[in-house]
C-alpha cells in the first residue's frame, strides 16, 4: 500500500499543491483521482461523483470533465500543435470545423502560442510544449485540472510563465487546480493551499506563508532544501566500518 | 545433480507458463481490437491514413523485390525447363510459384520488417512518452483510436501488396524469359492463362496473404502495446516483432498449404 489515510479536499477556484519527496505517493494520488487506480478502501469523490463504484464508462464520462497536464506534456508527435489542441474537441464533440478552429485559436491565444499553431511538437521548446499541453487540457473546459510535476526541467523564465498560467487559468476559468510538485519556491508563489505528503500520509498542510514559517522538521527541511533532517541523505545500509571490514559492530 | 534437474525443470516450467500467459494476453488484445473497431469504421479517414503509412510507403520495397524475385525465377526456371525441352512452360512456373507461394510469403516477410517494425516502434514510443496515457486521460480509448485503425489499415494493405508483388514478379519473369532469352511470347502467356486457376491458385494466395496480414499486424501491435516504456524495451519489442512474425508466417504457410493443396 502506498497511501494510507489521506484526507484531502479541494474547493473550486483554488490552486492546491501536493508536495513531497520523490516516491512519496504523489503520482499514485493523481492516478486515484483520475480513476486509473481504484482505492482499496475509503471514499473518493471527484466533482460530486463517487469514483469507487464507477465502471469504465463512468470513469471515461468523468474524465471529460477533467484535464491533466503530464510531466513532459505528452503531446501527440504526429500532429501539429493545432491538431493536438483540437484532438479532444474532435473526439468528443460534433462541432463544425470552423468552430473547432475558433476554439483552438482561443485556447492557444490564452497560452500565447497562437503563432505556433502549425508547428510540430518536435519544433517546440520544453516550456512551449507544456503550454500547448495546457491548452489541450483546458480544451473541453474542465472543472478540475491535475498537473503532474508541471515545473520539472524548465528554465527559470519558462518556470515563471507556467506558474503564472496555472494561476491565471484557474482564476479566469473558475476551475480547480491540483498541482503535484516538488518545486517549493515556484509553487509557493502561486498556490492557495499546500499538502505535504511523506510515506503515504499527510504530514502538514496550510497556506504558503504558514508553511514557510513551519517548525515541523520535515516541512522545514523540504521548504529550505536541507540535505540533513528527518529525510536522511544516506540510503539505509549496514555500518560503513563493517562494510569496509574494519572491526565488528 | 538432483538440484540441477529441479532447477532446469523449474526454469522450463516457468518459461512455458510465461509463454502461455503472454499468448493469452495477446489473444485477449486481439479480441479487444476487434471489439473496439467501431470507431475506425465510422471514421474511415483514420484507416486510410494507416493504409498510406503501412501500404503505400511499403510499395517501393515490394515492387523492387517482386521484380527481382521474378527475374531470378525466370533465369533459374529457364535453365531447368530447357533441359526437358519445355521452356514454353516458363510462364506457368513463374506464375504458379508467385501466386501460390512466393507472392504472399515474401511480401509478408518484407511487410513484417518494413511495416510491422514501424508499427511496434511507433506504439512503443507513444507509450513511453505517455501519449497513450494522455489519450486515456482525455477519455479516448487508445485501442479504438490508435490500435484498431492501424490493424485494419495493415490488414487491408497486405493482400494488395502481395498481389502487387506477384504482378511485378510475373513481369520480371516475362522480362527475362521472353524479352531477354527469347521464349515464345504467345506460349508464355497462353500456357500461364490455361494453367493458373482463379479459385485454386489466385484465391488461395489471397487467403494466405490475408492470414499473414492479420498475424503480422496483431503481433506488431501487441509487441508495441506491451513494450516496457524504455529505449531498450522498445528496441527489444521491435526485434521480437520481426522475428516472431517471420516465424509465424513460415509456420502458417506450411499449415495453410497443407490444407489448401491436399488434392492437387
Amino acid at each position: 500500500m502506498v497511501l494510507k489515510g489521506i484526507n484531502l479536499s479541494a474547493r473550486q477556484g483554488q490552486v492546491i499543491a501536493i508536495m513531497g519527496s520523490s516516491g512519496c505517493g504523489k503520482t499514485t494520488l493523481l492516478k486515484l483521482i483520475s480513476g486509473a487506480l481504484k482505492p482499496t478502501q475509503g471514499v473518493l469523490r471527484v466533482a460530486g461523483e463517487d469514483l469507487v463504484g464507477l465502471d469504465q464508462a463512468g470513469v471515461y464520462r468523468l474524465r471529460r470533465r477533467l484535464g491533466m497536464l503530464f510531466q513532459f506534456g505528452a503531446l501527440f508527435t504526429d500532429m501539429t500543435v493545432f491538431d493536438n489542441v483540437a484532438f479532444p474537441l474532435r473526439e468528443h464533440t460534433d462541432l463544425p470545423p470552423d468552430m473547432v478552429r475558433d476554439m483552438v485559436l482561443l485556447k492557444l491565444e490564452a497560452v500565447g502560442l497562437r503563432g505556433a499553431a502549425e508547428l510540430y511538437p518536435s519544433e517546440l521548446s520544453g516550456g512551449m510544449a507544456r503550454r500547448v499541453a495546457l491548452a489541450r487540457s483546458v480544451a473541453l473546459d474542465p472543472g478540475l485540472i491535475l498537473y503532474d510535476e508541471p515545473f520539472a526541467g524548465l528554465d527559470p523564465i519558462a518556470l515563471g510563465v507556467i506558474g503564472d498560467l496555472i494561476r491565471r487559468l484557474t482564476d479566469t476559468l473558475g476551475l480547480t487546480s491540483l498541482v503535484v510538485t516538488h518545486d517549493v519556491q515556484e509553487s509557493l508563489k502561486i498556490v492557495d493551499y499546500v499538502y505535504f505528503i511523506s510515506e503515504g500520509v499527510i504530514v502538514a498542510e496550510g497556506r504558503p506563508d504558514e508553511l514557510r514559517a513551519s517548525e515541523i522538521p520535515y516541512v522545514h527541511q523540504f521548504v529550505h532544501g536541507e540535505a540533513e533532517g528527518p529525510v536522511s541523505y544516506h540510503y539505509p545500509a549496514p555500518s560503513y566500518q563493517a562494510d569496509l571490514g574494519m572491526g565488528h559492530v | 545433480m538432483f538440484d540441477a534437474i529441479t532447477r532446469t525443470l523449474r526454469r522450463l516450467g516457468s518459461r512455458t507458463v510465461n509463454t502461455l500467459w503472454r499468448m493469452g494476453v495477446a489473444t485477449r488484445f486481439f479480441g479487444l481490437t476487434l471489439l473496439h473497431s467501431g470507431t475506425a469504421f465510422r471514421r474511415p479517414q483514420l484507416i486510410l491514413k494507416e493504409i498510406f503509412s503501412t501500404g503505400v510507403l511499403s510499395l517501393i520495397i515490394i515492387v523492387v523485390s517482386g521484380l527481382f524475385v521474378g527475374m531470378v525465377l525466370g533465369l533459374q526456371g529457364y535453365q531447368t525447363l530447357q533441359t526437358y525441352g519445355s521452356e514454353e512452360a516458363l510462364g506457368i512456373l513463374v506464375a504458379l510459384s508467385l501466386v501460390r507461394e512466393l507472392g504472399p510469403v515474401v511480401a509478408a516477410l518484407l511487410f513484417a520488417s518494413r511495416a510491422g517494425s514501424a508499427i511496434t516502434a511507433e506504439i512503443g514510443l507513444m507509450k513511453a512518452t505517455e501519449q497513450l496515457a494522455a489519450m486515456e486521460m482525455m477519455a479516448v480509448d487508445p485501442v479504438a483510436r490508435v490500435v484498431a485503425p492501424k490493424f485494419w489499415g495493415a490488414v487491408i494493405s497486405m493482400p494488395l501488396l502481395a498481389a502487387m508483388f506477384s504482378a511485378m514478379g510475373i513481369f520480371g519473369g516475362y522480362l527475362v524469359g521472353v524479352v531477354l532469352i527469347g521464349v515464345d511470347e504467345g506460349s508464355f502467356w497462353s500456357q500461364m492463362q490455361a494453367a493458373v486457376d482463379v479459385r485454386e491458385d489466385v484465391m488461395n494466395g489471397v487467403i494466405k496473404s490475408v492470414v499473414f496480414g492479420v498475424a503480422v499486424t496483431i503481433i506488431a501491435l501487441f509487441e508495441g502495446y506491451d513494450a516496457p516504456p524504455t529505449a531498450e524495451g522498445v528496441s527489444r519489442a521491435t526485434t521480437r516483432t520481426v522475428v516472431t512474425s517471420s516465424l509465424a508466417i513460415l509456420a502458417l504457410d506450411f499449415v495453410l498449404t497443407a490444407i489448401m493443396f491436399r488434392g492437387v
